[in-house]
């Protein structure tokens, strides 16, 4: 039934948004992260977005897909601090990449795309409902 | 008999939920790179779906593909020109998008008032005067 579509788009919407506000919340619980090495240090993680149509290729229904976790590439900032345990022969330590600002502008813009979904859901939903009582 | 009975906001039901679900497809891609918004022309698409069905190509098997931009409702999705259009190639602006989901819902409420109304007449002429 091709109505009911209307809720795996919305629905592929919200799984990828919540995606997105899973690696956000990761980076931001991690911005504070040290480690010993700049390999070891932890770095912003991005979701990839892509479309997917149908089997059919019908174009009014096409889901989002989260086509994989990126890293961001920044470099590592180094922190002078002698007396850390985790600090390498020179005395530095190695704080995570992740731009605090940014993540904030992430989480808003996703938990805004997130609200987006579920509003269409809801309506469709109602509208569907409605559609079904067509009559009495 | 009951295409012609509800005639016009049958077809226009049909144009209504499809383009709900172009909507819903752009607001669900808001944030996805390189993602065109579309959208189609409801004028033109009620003409679509009101022409005989000799006028226009049909699917007569699951397998066979579509025609160029063509819903299966026989309607042709366009792209929207964007007002601002970001840097990673996405054409979806969400306000627009919402604003014309609002619309296109009320309309859909407009065609199942009157498609109800429709029903209604037709009970009072079945059931007479009580």
């Amino acid at each position: 039934m091709a109505t009911l579509k209307v809720f795996d788009i919305a629905g592929s919407g919200m799984a990828a948004q919540a995606v997105r506000l899973n690696t956000t919340a990761s980076n931001i619980a991690n911005a504070g992260s040290v480690a010993g090495s700049p390999d070891e240090a932890y770095r912003a993680k991005q979701p990839l977005f892509r479309t997917v149509l149908d089997a059919a290729g019908n174009p009014a229904s096409a889901a989002v897909r989260v086509d994989g976790i990126v890293e961001s590439n920044a470099p590592a900032l180094a922190l002078h601090q002698p007396s850390h345990p985790q600090a390498d022969a020179d005395g530095n330590v190695w704080v995570s990449n992740v731009n605090a600002i940014e993540e904030m502008v992430n989480m808003l813009s996703a938990s805004r795309s997130y609200r987006n979904n579920v509003e269409v859901l809801q309506t469709s939903r109602e509208l569907l409902l409605q559609t079904l009582s067509l009559g009495s | 008999m009951y295409d012609d009975f509800f005639g016009f906001h049958a077809a226009a039901l049909r144009v209504r939920s499809t383009r709900n679900e172009l909507l819903a497809r752009n607001l669900a891609h808001a944030d996805t790179p390189g993602y065109q918004a579309r959208d189609i022309d409801f004028r033109e698409a009620l003409a679509d779906a009101n022409a005989s069905a000799s006028a226009r190509l049909m699917r007569t098997h699951s397998e066979h593909l579509p025609a160029n931009g063509e819903s299966p409702t026989g309607t042709t999705v366009k792209y929207r020109v964007p007002m601002q259009p970001s840097v990673d190639g996405n054409t979806v602006e969400a306000d627009i998008e919402q604003a014309e989901f609002a619309e296109n819902i009320v309309q859909y409420r407009a065609s199942l008032h009157f498609i109800n109304g429709k029903i209604r007449t037709m009970r009072h002429a079945i059931s007479g005067e009580r």
